[in-house]
């Protein structure tokens, strides 16, 4: 239920706060959203540049990088997932605790990037586990980092904390080293082949 | 044995004897590079990258042509310790087996992986850009 803007604002001014439980929760929540402290290329580096003193990270509640998936919220997938890493970094989201978030920085951890067509490396982290968040760029600049967090900051106000949880889904399937490459190339639940264009209009029969 | 361009070029049989006769005599103390090249349809090469870091000098760049049906040439682990993981990942991109080598199993790819993915004629398994 929503509160009348005008009435809160007067009641403010007169030491009365008034508010939902959803909104006191998704302040809180999306004001400290802890990343999981986890690098893969050179989208690390701008990581780490996005959380030291000049672009600063901590100006949005999220410079606890956490060494442990148990107390993070958010995992940010920062460079290259080769195919030899992409069960590591499934795992490590399974781990994560609920409500959680991912955010696909640069264009390797999103589509593969520059590697595409090579032998070694995931066409996109969005093929084994929900993305929220992608950010383009090879690699983005902290300031696009810190616009990819302020739109999940969006996101994560425009839900309600119990919408979130109920949006669990348990573990995701792990990969698995297969002959030619990982088996399943990818979770159905979570990504699917596009569909083909619609099929060429067949050529009337002679009658 | 023959020069050709930069290159001394060395029977496969040899490659040992001359690796040692080349860090004996000239003091070529350090492997610095060796990878392979991949000619279809019929030739492999691989490039040995040698130089002294007593003397200062360097590189003496070896070749050895090997058929690429069966590409076999002698480790040259025992002579350059650091030749052991180079050969691995030959061995594992490439295909070239180097009889002598301590522990000849793939090292970038995992176990299980079919196939040498540097060759030319490898198909990736999701060539197709969307699959």
């Amino acid at each position: 239920m929503a509160i009348d803007r005008g009435l809160q604002s007067e009641l403010q001014k007169q030491g009365v706060y008034l508010t939902t439980w959803d909104q006191l929760a998704n302040w809180g929540r999306s004001n400290s959203i802890w990343p999981l402290q986890f690098g893969l290329a050179c989208c690390a580096i701008e990581m780490i540049a996005t959380a030291a003193s000049r672009y600063d990270i901590a100006r949005f509640g999220s410079e606890i990088f956490r060494a442990s998936p148990r107390q993070a919220d958010l995992m940010i997938v920062a460079g290259t997932v080769t195919k030899k890493m992409a069960p590591q970094v499934v795992r490590l989201y399974n781990q994560m605790a609920e409500p959680k978030y991912v955010i696909s920085m640069g264009a390797c951890a999103t589509s593969g990037g520059p590697f595409h067509k090579g032998y070694n490396v995931l066409k996109g982290i969005d093929r084994y586990i929900p993305v929220d968040v992608y950010i383009p760029g090879c690699p983005p600049t902290p300031q696009a980092l810190l616009e990819g967090l302020m739109k999940l900051q969006e996101r994560i106000k425009s839900q309600s904390f119990s919408g979130a949880m109920a949006q669990k889904k348990g573990e995701y399937p792990i990969p698995e080293f297969g002959s030619s490459g990982l088996e399943p190339r990818y979770t159905p639940d979570v990504w699917q082949l596009p569909k083909p264009n619609s099929p060429a209009p067949t050529t009337p029969t002679a009658s | 044995m023959q020069v050709e361009g930069g290159y001394l070029v060395v029977g496969a049989t040899d490659i040992v004897a001359v690796c040692r006769y080349l860090k004996d005599r000239f003091t070529l103390d350090y492997l610095a590079n060796l990878t392979a090249i991949d000619y279809p349809p019929d030739r492999i090469e691989v490039v040995y990258h040698l130089y002294s870091m007593a003397k200062k000098h360097g590189p003496v760049a070896l070749k050895v042509k090997l058929p690429r049906a069966t590409p076999t040439v002698a480790s040259v682990t025992l002579i350059w310790r650091g030749a052991e993981f180079q050969e691995r990942e030959v061995y594992d991109l490439y295909g070239v087996t180097f009889d002598g080598h301590p522990d000849l199993r793939r090292i970038l790819m995992w176990d299980g992986f079919q196939g040498h993915p540097m060759r030319k004629d490898y198909v990736v398994e999701d060539q197709n850009v969307l699959s």
